[in-house]
Parts: C-alpha cells; sequence; structure tokens
C-alpha cells in the first residue's frame, strides 16, 4: 500500500502500520557540517567553529558521486536529511542530492521528503529554497524552550526563534512540522520542564521528539561530570517522560515509539520504518545503511571519506552481514522500541515465555497478546532489550 | 660425602627481604647453575610464586662449595615458605636442616613473621647465622637491623654477615660463615632408616615426589620402606638430588637430603612430617612433630555458573595432588547453589588456591566471607563443630558458642603503637607482652579471635601502620564468646550465604554497616528491594534499593543498529557476573562485602 494512504488511513501506534512500514524503503543522507560542536554530541560532525567553514560543495559532489555508485534498491518512500546540521547546506544542494536519488532509485509518489533544521538558520527565504527543492517534511532542533538550558545544552537559539520557525514552515507550506526536545539536563528544573511542555502545545506542531539527555563517553559533557559537575538523574527523567507523554496525549499526540509522538497523519515514516526493521540506503559521513541482511558503515572521518569517493571506490569501513535469525534478533531489538510493538513471532515467544520475560511481564514492563509483544514502559526498553537479545540467541 | 663436610640450611627472610634473590645469588657463586640458566627466583617454580615474589612450596638444593681452604663441602639448601599459613611446613623444613641464615633487609630491618620462623628454629635447636641484606641501598641501617638481630638472637651485632644478594658483595664471606659456623649433620649411618619428608609434589610423569632429609641410615632404589604416621609400605623406585635439576644417585645417606620416588599418585599418603623407615627391621620411634593439616579459615566457594559445579571439583582435585593440606567438601546454598566449603590454613592460602582456581583452571568463582571453627555447645550435652555461619544451631538448641583464640605478634615502629592498640582493641584484642627491639621498634603480643582477624584485620594494620607492621600468629585456645549470627534478609528471604557470626556487641553496628554496604551494591531491580538484617526473628537493621525506573537510551545515531546492538549484548555480559538470589540480581562483590567493613 502506499505509504502516503496508510499514514493517513492508521493511527500512528497502529500494528498494521508498523508492519507495512517494514517494506518502505528509506535514505538517510548524513550532512555533518555544525556551527559548532554541542558539549552532549558525539556524532561524527565538521566543526566549522573550530577548522573554518568546510566546502559543502565539494562534500555534497561526493554524496551524489556515492549515491551513483549504489546499487539499485527500487524507488524510495522515505529521503531524511540528518546530522550535523542539515539546514547549514543552502537548497540547492539539498536539491542536488534528492536529484542524484531520483535518478538512482527513484522516489515513491508522495514521498516523505524531510530535513532537520536549526532555528537560527532559518529564514522564509530559505524555506522556500526548501519546497524548491521538493522537501515535505521539517523537524525543528527546539531541545528545550528554557534559555538556562537551551544555553547550557550549547545551543544558539533563544525560544522565540523556536515559535518563528515554526510559524515560517507553516507560512511557505511545508506540509509537516515536528520539534526536537531534549529533556533532563541538570539545568533543567520541573517547572521550566512544565512550560517547555506548554510551550511545544502551543505551537500546535504535527509530529514532537522527546529524547532524555544522554551522557556519551567523550564528549565535553562527560568531562564536565567527571570533574565534578552535576549528571543527568535516572529518575528525574522518568519523571519528566512520563509528564510529557501525559500532557502530549491529552493535546492529540499519539506515542508511536520511545521517543516519537504524532499526530494522526504525521507519524514519520523514516523514523517508523526503521524501527520496524525496514531497509535503507546510507550516504554521507559516518552514515550507516541496512539492505539486505547487511548492515554496512561508512568512514567517519571526513578526509577519509572524500579521498574514498575521489578515487572511486564507495567509502565503507566495515559491513556486518546477518543471517535469518540475526535479522530476527534486530526485528525484535527494534520493534520493542514501537508502541505497536513486535509481532509475535516464535522467537518474540519464546522470549516472552522465558524466565526474564516472565520477570518484566509481572512487573508491568511488558506485555504479549494479540499476536504482538509490546512494551507498555517504554523507559525500561532498553532492560527488556537486552534480556530479548541473549534469550532468543540461548534458544536456538 | 662424609658426614663432617655436609651442612643443611634453610633460609629464613620475610616477604621482600631478599630470600630468593640470595638463594639465587649463591647457586651462582658455587657454579650449581650457569648463568645462562640463570633466571630470577630460580627456585621458585611456581608462576604465582614468581608473580608475587613469595615461597608456597619448599624445595632443596644441593650446591658443591669449594671453601676457602680447599676443602670441599656437600650444602642443601632448603627453601621454605615463610608465611604464618605454612608454619607447619616451615618447623618441618626447619627440622630437615642443622643451621638457618637469619636474613633482614637493611633498610627494613626484623619484622613478626621473620621473629616468629626464628624464635621457631631456635626453639628446634638451629644453629643461626644473622645476616643482612641489601646493604648497598640508599635507605640502608645496617647497624641498626644488626643490632635488632643481635637483640633476637643474642650475641654480638658484629656476628651478622653484611651481603647484597643483587650485586653479590659479602656471598663469598657467607659462604665460608656456613661451613664455619653450621654444625655437621650428626645421623648414624648405620642405625635403621629414618629419613623425614618435609615436602612433597605431584609430578605428572613420575607420581608423587617426596623431598627428605634421611636422619639415620640410608635410603636406597629397589628398597621397601614404611610411612610410619601412615603406617603404609612403599617400594623405592628412584633416589636423588636437586641442583636445582634433578640427579639420580641411588642413594641417600644419613645427613643427605634429596629426593624420593615410588610411583605413588596419592599426594595424601605421602605426608609431610611423616617418618620414612625400613619396611623390614625398621626403626621403632618415629622422628618427632608429625601433626595432621589443621585448616584454620573456612570460605565456601561456588561457581558463578551453575553448570561449573563438577569441574570445581575436578580442579580441587587436582590442587589437591599438590596440596594434602587444602580440604574441603561439597556444601549447598540456597543462594549459591552446589559449591565447596574449603578449608585453608590461612589467609595467604585461601587467597592462593583461589587465585590458582580462577587462572589455572579458568573457573569464575563465588567466595563467601571467611569463617573460623566454631564450637556449638548444645543444651542437650552435645557439641558440634561449626564451619559456617549457615551451620550454626537455632539458638534454642544452643547453649553456649566457643570461638578460636590466637596468639598474636605485631611488630611496628614504636611512633604507631597508640594506633595499633585502638585497632586491637576495636577487635577484642587482649594485651600481652610488649617488647622493643630498639628504640624504634616494637614487639606488641596480644591473645585476640580468630575470627577478628580472618576479615580485613591485616589491610587495617597495613594501613594504619604505612605499611610498617607485621603481623604473625599462631593458635592458643577455644573460648566462650558472647556470638550471636547476624542474617541478611534480601526481599524478606533469609540469604544463607550472607549469614556472619559477631559479637553480640557489635551486632547493631555491623546489621546497619553490612545492610548500608548492599544498598551500595546491589544494583536497581524491576521492583523494590528491601535489605533487612536480623538476629533470629528480630530485625535490626533496613534499606531499601528502589525499583529502577529508566533504562533506555535516546536515538540510534544516524541508524547505527549495530552499534547499540553491541552495546546491548555487552551490558548484559556484564550482567554474567551477577548471581540470581530468590529473584533478585547480586553482584559478586556483594558476598564479600563483609570483608570491606570496618569497624567504624
Amino acid at each position: 500500500m502506499d505509504p502516503t494512504d496508510s499514514t493517513a488511513e492508521y493511527p500512528p501506534d497502529s500494528p498494521v502500520l508498523a508492519d507495512l512500514a517494514a517494506s518502505w524503503k528509506s535514505a538517510y543522507i548524513h550532512v555533518p557540517f555544525c556551527a559548532r560542536r554541542c558539549p552532549y554530541c558525539d556524532f561524527a560532525i565538521v566543526d566549522e567553529s573550530a577548522g573554518g567553514a568546510a566546502d559543502h560543495t565539494t562534500y555534497i559532489g561526493a554524496v551524489a558521486a556515492e549515491i551513483g555508485m549504489a546499487a539499485d534498491f527500487g524507488p524510495l518512500d522515505a529521503v531524511n536529511f540528518g546530522g550535523g546540521t542539515p539546514s547549514r547546506l543552502a537548497p540547492e544542494l539539498l536539491e542536488r542530492v534528492i536529484g542524484a536519488l531520483e535518478v538512482q532509485f527513484g522516489l515513491s509518489e508522495g514521498a516523505e521528503m524531510s530535513l532537520e533544521v536549526n532555528p537560527e538558520d532559518w529564514s522564509d527565504e530559505y524555506g522556500r529554497g526548501l519546497v524548491d527543492a521538493g522537501l515535505t517534511r521539517v523537524s525543528i532542533g527546539a531541545q528545550s524552550f528554557d534559555p538556562a538550558v537551551l544555553d547550557a545544552l550549547g545551543r544558539l537559539h533563544d525560544p522565540d526563534a523556536i515559535a518563528r520557525t515554526v510559524s515560517g514552515v507553516r507560512t511557505v507550506g511545508i506540509s509537516s512540522v515536528g520539534i526536537d526536545l531534549i529533556f533532563g539536563h541538570p539545568a533543567e528544573t520541573a517547572a521550566s520542564w512544565e512550560r517547555s511542555i506548554a510551550a511545544a502545545m502551543a505551537l500546535e506542531v504535527d509530529h514532537i521528539s522527546t529524547y532524555s539527555l544522554t551522557v556519551e563517553p567523550g564528549t565535553a559533557l562527560s568531562r564536565e561530570i567527571r570533574a565534578g559537575a552535576p549528571a543527568p538523574d535516572d529518575d528525574v527523567q522518568a519523571d519528566r517522560y512520563h509528564r510529557f507523554c501525559d500532557v502530549a496525549s491529552g493535546h492529540g499526540f499519539v506515542r508511536y515509539e520511545v521517543s516519537n509522538h504524532a499526530r494522526d497523519g504525521h507519524v514519520c515514516r523514516y523514523n517508523l520504518s526503521t524501527w520496524a526493521h525496514g531497509e535503507y540506503v546510507a550516504f554521507g559521513l559516518g552514515a550507516h545503511d541496512h539492505r539486505w541482511g547487511r548492515r554496512e558503515r561508512n568512514h567517519r572521518r571526513l578526509d577519509r571519506y572524500l579521498g574514498a569517493i575521489e578515487a572511486g571506490e564507495r567509502p565503507r569501513v566495515g559491513v556486518e552481514h546477518l543471517d535469518d535469525f540475526h535479522q530476527e534478533r534486530d526485528r525484535l531489538m527494534l520493534g520493542l522500541r514501537l508502541a505497536a510493538g513486535t509481532p509475535l513471532t516464535p522467537t518474540a515467544e519464546r522470549f516472552a515465555a522465558s524466565e526474564a520475560g516472565r520477570r518484566f511481564i509481572q512487573a508491568g514492563i511488558l506485555e504479549a497478546g494479540d499476536g504482538r509483544l509490546r512494551i507498555i514502559e517504554p523507559m525500561m526498553t532498553d532492560a527488556v532489550a537486552r534480556e530479548a537479545l541473549s534469550v532468543s540467541w540461548h534458544d536456538c | 660425602m662424609d658426614q663432617s663436610r655436609i651442612r643443611n640450611f634453610s633460609i629464613i627472610a620475610h616477604i621482600d627481604h631478599g630470600k630468593s634473590t640470595l638463594a639465587d645469588r649463591l647457586l651462582e657463586r658455587t657454579g650449581a647453575i650457569s648463568e645462562r640458566d640463570m633466571r630470577d627466583q630460580v627456585l621458585d617454580e611456581m608462576d604465582l610464586e614468581r608473580e608475587r615474589g613469595i615461597t608456597i612450596k619448599a624445595n632443596a638444593v644441593r650446591i658443591d662449595y669449594t671453601a676457602a681452604n680447599g676443602d670441599e663441602y656437600e650444602l642443601n639448601l632448603i627453601d621454605t615458605p615463610g608465611h604464618v599459613d605454612f608454619s607447619y611446613e616451615v618447623s618441618r623444613s626447619l627440622a630437615a636442616c642443622e643451621g638457618a641464615l637469619l636474613l633482614v633487609d637493611a633498610s627494613q630491618g626484623v619484622e613478626a613473621q621473620t621473629l616468629a620462623n626464628a624464635y621457631l628454629a631456635v626453639e628446634s635447636g638451629l644453629e643461626i647465622i644473622p645476616v643482612v641484606n641489601k646493604i648497598d641501598l640508599a635507605a640502608a641501617d645496617p647497624d641498626r637491623a644488626a643490632g635488632e638481630l643481635s637483640g633476637v638472637l643474642g650475641g654480638d651485632p658484629g656476628d651478622a654477615v653484611m651481603v647484597s644478594a643483587k650485586s653479590g658483595a659479602g656471598i663469598d664471606d657467607l659462604l665460608e660463615a656456613i661451613v664455619e659456623t653450621l654444625p655437621p649433620p650428626g645421623g648414624r649411618p648405620e642405625a635403621p632408616l629414618r629419613a623425614l619428608v618435609f615436602d612433597s609434589y605431584y609430578d605428572t610423569y613420575r607420581g608423587v615426589v617426596a623431598l627428605v632429609r634421611v636422619v639415620d641410615g640410608s635410603l636406597t632404589e629397589g628398597e621397601r620402606v614404611r610411612l610410619m604416621a601412615r603406617g603404609v609400605d612403599l617400594d623405592v623406585d628412584e633416589v636423588g638430588v636437586r641442583r636445582p635439576k634433578i640427579e639420580r644417585t641411588g642413594s641417600l645417606v644419613a645427613g643427605e637430603v634429596g629426593y624420593l620416588m615410588t610411583g605413588v599418585k596419592d599426594i595424601g599418603l605421602i605426608r609431610v612430617g611423616d617418618t620414612l623407615t625400613n619396611a623390614d627391621k625398621g626403626a621403632s620411634e618415629p622422628l618427632s612433630g608429625y601433626d595432621e593439616p589443621k585448616p584454620m579459615v573456612f570460605s565456601g566457594l561456588f561457581p558463578t555458573d551453575g553448570d561449573d559445579f563438577e569441574r570445581l571439583r575436578e580442579a580441587l582435585d587436582k590442587l589437591r595432588l599438590n596440596d594434602s593440606s587444602l580440604l574441603y567438601q561439597a556444601e549447598t546454598s540456597r543462594a549459591l547453589g552446589f559449591g565447596f566449603r574449603v578449608g585453608f590454613l590461612g589467609l595467604l592460602h585461601m587467597e592462593i588456591v583461589r587465585e590458582r582456581l580462577e587462572r589455572e583452571y579458568s573457573l569464575d568463582l563465588v567466595a563467601t566471607a571467611p569463617s573460623v571453627e566454631y564450637r556449638a555447645n548444645l543444651v542437650d550435652g552435645g557439641q558440634q563443630i561449626v564451619h559456617g555461619p549457615q551451620d550454626l544451631p537455632d539458638s534454642g538448641r544452643l547453649l553456649s558458642i566457643e570461638e578460636p583464640y590466637v596468639k598474636v605478634m605485631i611488630i611496628t615502629p614504636s611512633q604507631y603503637i597508640g594506633t595499633v592498640m585502638e585497632l586491637v582493641q576495636s577487635r577484642r584484642g587482649e594485651m600481652g607482652e610488649m617488647n622493643y627491639l630498639s628504640p624504634e621498634r616494637v614487639e606488641l603480643h596480644y591473645l585476640m579471635p580468630l575470627a577478628e582477624i580472618v576479615f580485613d584485620f591485616f589491610d587495617m594494620l597495613k594501613s594504619r601502620t604505612r605499611g610498617y607492621a607485621s603481623l604473625d600468629y599462631e593458635p592458643a585456645e577455644y573460648r566462650i564468646s558472647d556470638l550471636v549470627r547476624v542474617d541478611i534478609l534480601l526481599n524478606a528471604q533469609s540469604v544463607d550465604a550472607f549469614s556472619t557470626v559477631v559479637h553480640k556487641d557489635r551486632a547493631y553496628a555491623y546489621g546497619r554497616a553490612m545492610v548500608h554496604k548492599l544498598r551500595e551494591l546491589i544494583p536497581r531491580q524491576l521492583f523494590d528491594v528491601p535489605i533487612q538484617a536480623a538476629i533470629g526473628s528480630r530485625i535490626i537493621a533496613r534499606e531499601t534499593v528502589k525499583a529502577k525506573r529508566k533504562d533506555v537510551t535516546a536515538k540510534c545515531y544516524g541508524g547505527d543498529i549495530t552499534r547499540k546492538r553491541k552495546l546491548l549484548e555487552r551490558q548484559k555480559e556484564g550482567k554474567k557476573r551477577m548471581k540470581m538470589v530468590g529473584s533478585v540480581e547480586v553482584p559478586q562483590e556483594a558476598f564479600v562485602a563483609a570483608l570491606r567493613i570496618s569497624e567504624d
């Protein structure tokens, strides 16, 4: 079924939709450029404050060349530009990538074309460029509506810029607009989170992603904490998460994945498909691709990435081959993140019946029924996934 | 060799005072070992010995020495373990000698362990040569060390031989002192055979190899001999000496030291301290001093993975081939499943056995807190021997509990006397004698419950004296004490592996500390876990590990599912170090938490 029709027809947390999403084909484009590195970030990025402005045109040329080297995949149902900061790119460069994808793979009718945008990059003129380039969906890196938290997160915008961006996106005619929020930074208080939630609701966006702040090793944040700065607290994060879910559902948002909430018809296809174990091609620095039972990954260093492309080679640094059983494990691990859960396959059933599985069910974290295995306490997803991976392994 | 030209001696020294280096140097100087074959600690053959710089098994090596006056001598160096845990083995090794070198580090002086072994040597009637080692160190104070030695042994500080085992300085003087000062053996070559077994080890190809000192008569291949304590007869397959490589000689005569092979596979038959005599027309009286190995410390050893129980049994059986003092019996714990209660000679012995099981047999083990041997006097008049808190009878049947006391000797720089006294008193120690070895160093004697030592006493002593104090102890007596068993309940279920016997006065403090420690060590679970300490049915402390509320990470970077999966798998691997106790996951460190609870 055409993704456009199905996302409109089924609610975001529908099992039917999740199963359909497993058959969608997506593309991910990594845009590594950032005005500077945020203190919590460990992604493969190019910090333009440190090395001066990188040459966007050369990079996009390389990405287009990489797309040209890819084997056929079939028409794409969703394309996502992630980063880094994709909105650092001029619309013409985005258009060039979309053109290359269209030539190489083709685009489905009504394909979702999404882009992450930082509020400080937005102008209505830029937005019109995005529309011309073919973008249909924008996700705004709002992160918080509390200036103190934005500052602590190292973000460059103020809360007003978020509202301006949302209304700008609407004005230029982009059909789906969402915001990303990060919660649980020690600089955030219960009251400021409450205000952020209220502000987010007032904007009446179509989609909200809420991510708990995670301390990754090697980041400035982790160094600060080692030096004695307060660390995020699990209990506080759990409280903030549940509070958001309560308020958002009262405003018509449906949680379809641990961190993702959409109004009817606005589920992010790229997102849903990834968790539903769909296939995707991925291009650019440090990008990860998944198809035909293989997970491949690209160089994380810009010079190596560009060097490989220049030499006419695919910029791969690693590949993982997964047999049917290991793909089944991945599907279970990923599907457990979805509100719709994962089909109760023989592997999933073995897990549900295992000692660990029964403990989670007893504790009210997991449920099995109606042909699905689903987590009802999303904050405990990794605890379940960890056991699910090992139980299915031991039983085979 | 003419008996008058034989010298049998051992070296007594504290750990790190240079015993093995001195042995190396003696072997090298006399040409017993070529430069090509020389390596450090040549007599310590076990990896663990070389790594820790300690001697666990005894060894004996024959050295040919031509004295300054041209006379040829046969020197037998008997290398002994120095540690208090092996004091019985040490006493047997000393019994095989006529003399001993009492070696002290010129910068450290006399230590408790050295002193204990020196007293043992003096009591055994050995001639002692005081030796001051490491005289070339910057911090060396050879005169003070020599003064301490003369204070202990009597005699003149000038008697001490000054050496540097490292550089070889003074080694010639020492060799001359050995032949001049130490007496030759005095056995009767024509009398029936009496030979002392002072150590034995298991060789995969040759079976049990015994190290022996022939006191009277001779030991010859092809003869039949009798082990007098065990009452077992054996054929002498092979006799020889170690140089340190094995050299077959066919016989050993009175005064000589060497090895004996009989093809016996069971090391339990050939016990240290037993006397060998002729099977036919043998001696009527054995040599004195035989004793059965007596474990002092007991600990439960359980495989982390219950499937490894049989492997643990096999590993213990194999270790026992070389260590007849290792005693064990199968034990079942509600919390830890199937395992063994193992008896050890002391704390070092326990540590060594555990380490060898984990390293040489790749076993992952949970060890319970060490216990001592209690005697439970029952209301019905009976007495029950108890090797672990879980075996203690119910209070209704129990009249009183007796616990082992030990005589403790501590040598410390005098500036720490106050701190040492405080520590010992907090562990129910009773002050005995106090002697000054020198104005700076003092020897303190105490009577203390062994149970107070087996936890963290040695660590505490070391940390409070900046590592300067040394400790030695020996069994003294059993006494009735006011002891209670403190049980720990997880999720309202008593966990046998956590039970401990403590003095009544300390039970509350211990219960509180243990519960607090466990709350820190036990990770949050899917539900609240109450942790309680109880004496009988009375709860004396309680804390709760709150249920875990968040265990999820945010999005995957750029679709990197591989990394996500690997992270989860790694985390799961880490959880394998946990033991399921009922429905609670308990990390292995928790089972020895009691060890780390200080008295404050």
